[in-house]
């Protein structure tokens, strides 16, 4: 299954759901946001919200900024 | 007669009350250590902060978070690089998720940029206006990044928007407050019957004497990053700006005297032992 994360494509050997791709990232959830094809997916529902195939999924955090 | 020069130093904006007029950003520094150190310097219990794409590849590299402590500083997430109404939207609710995470006070509240090029990083009025309708309805607190436009400004706020925050000129660009008649008029618009609805200077700010004519002209708070983060001794003028920010506050509400063409004599006109010069 394909999809892309941050613009870079990734193939994942089974579905999983949005927390398991931050885990496999090594991310920690407190500190970013998710979004599944432009729609935010809140913290909570990481856990529920199964990846499909050709999902585009940012995953941004706090930077320096004015 | 004794005055208490810490009473009206807190800015109130919306439900968030600070301790300090001046709101300071974190983007541009040479290195996040000296970020802090400036932020410090500064005096600030506000700062603003962007929202960009993790690094997937150097996760060894710094976060901004391990430099920020969080307990200290309300974050004022801006929607920076956005060109259109929607993508501001994305930005300020992605914003609120993180703030959200790291249970921040700023989670409820977003410095709005909407911006029309990148050349002059202006903001689009009509974008701005679209956003902050949709963002009030989303129960955000919206500060509006603006032009010194007066009609814009006013629009704004009819809108709902919590703050308008006019530039004093283009981002980093540190030409100062070109348009104080603007700003004025952007004042009467915004605080009429409404004395504390708040009105900051964002963006344009390049040394402390620019922060010091924003803040005579009345203005409740500076907004500034570039100022700082530029300068040759970044700690140094966060010094400065600190002192600014306070000293034109106190001279607004001490009052200026006005301009008159002619001088007027300090010491007393009689009892000179000397003759005027005819």
């Amino acid at each position: 299954m394909q999809i892309s994360v941050n613009g870079q494509v990734r193939q994942l050997p089974c579905e999983i759901t949005i927390a398991e791709l931050l885990k496999d990232l090594n991310l920690d959830p407190r500190t970013l946001a998710v979004e599944r094809n432009l729609q935010l997916v809140p913290r909570a529902q990481h856990g529920m919200v199964q990846l499909v195939e050709g999902d585009k999924i940012e995953v941004v955090t706090l930077v320096g900024g004015g | 007669m004794a005055i208490d020069l810490r009473a009206d130093s807190s800015l109130t904006i919306g439900t968030h009350t600070l301790s300090s007029r001046l709101i300071v950003g974190t983007g541009k520094y040479a290195s996040y250590a000296l970020m802090a150190e400036a932020l410090e310097r500064s005096g600030t219990d506000c700062i603003t902060v962007a929202v960009r794409r993790e690094r997937l590849i150097d996760a060894a590299g710094n976060n901004l978070l391990d430099f920020i402590d969080t307990d200290r500083y309300t974050l004022l997430p801006n929607t920076a690089g956005c060109f259109t109404a929607e993508d501001a939207v994305r930005v300020a609710r992605l914003g609120r998720e993180i703030l959200e995470g790291i249970e921040n006070p700023g989670a409820d509240w977003v410095k709005l940029e909407v911006l029309s090029d990148t050349r002059t990083l202006l903001p689009d009025p009509v974008a701005t206006l679209e956003a902050t309708e949709q963002l009030v309805a989303d129960g955000f607190q919206v500060l509006c990044y603006s032009t010194d436009d007066p009609v814009i400004a006013r629009r704004l706020k009819q809108a709902g928007a919590t703050s308008v925050m006019p530039a004093g000129s283009p981002i980093g660009s540190g030409q100062g407050v070109l348009n104080p008649n603007n700003i004025r008029i952007c004042m009467e618009y915004l605080k009429e019957g409404d004395q504390d609805y708040p009105v900051i200077i964002d963006a344009g700010v390049g040394t402390a004497s620019d922060v010091v004519i924003a803040m005579e002209l009345g203005v409740d708070g500076v907004l500034l990053n570039t100022g700082i983060a530029h300068a040759r001794d970044p700690l140094r003028m966060a010094d400065a700006m600190r002192h600014a920010v306070e000293a034109g506050h106190q001279a607004y509400q001490a009052g200026r005297i006005p301009r008159k063409l002619y001088a007027t004599a300090s010491s007393p006109e009689e009892g000179t032992i000397t003759a005027k010069p005819r």
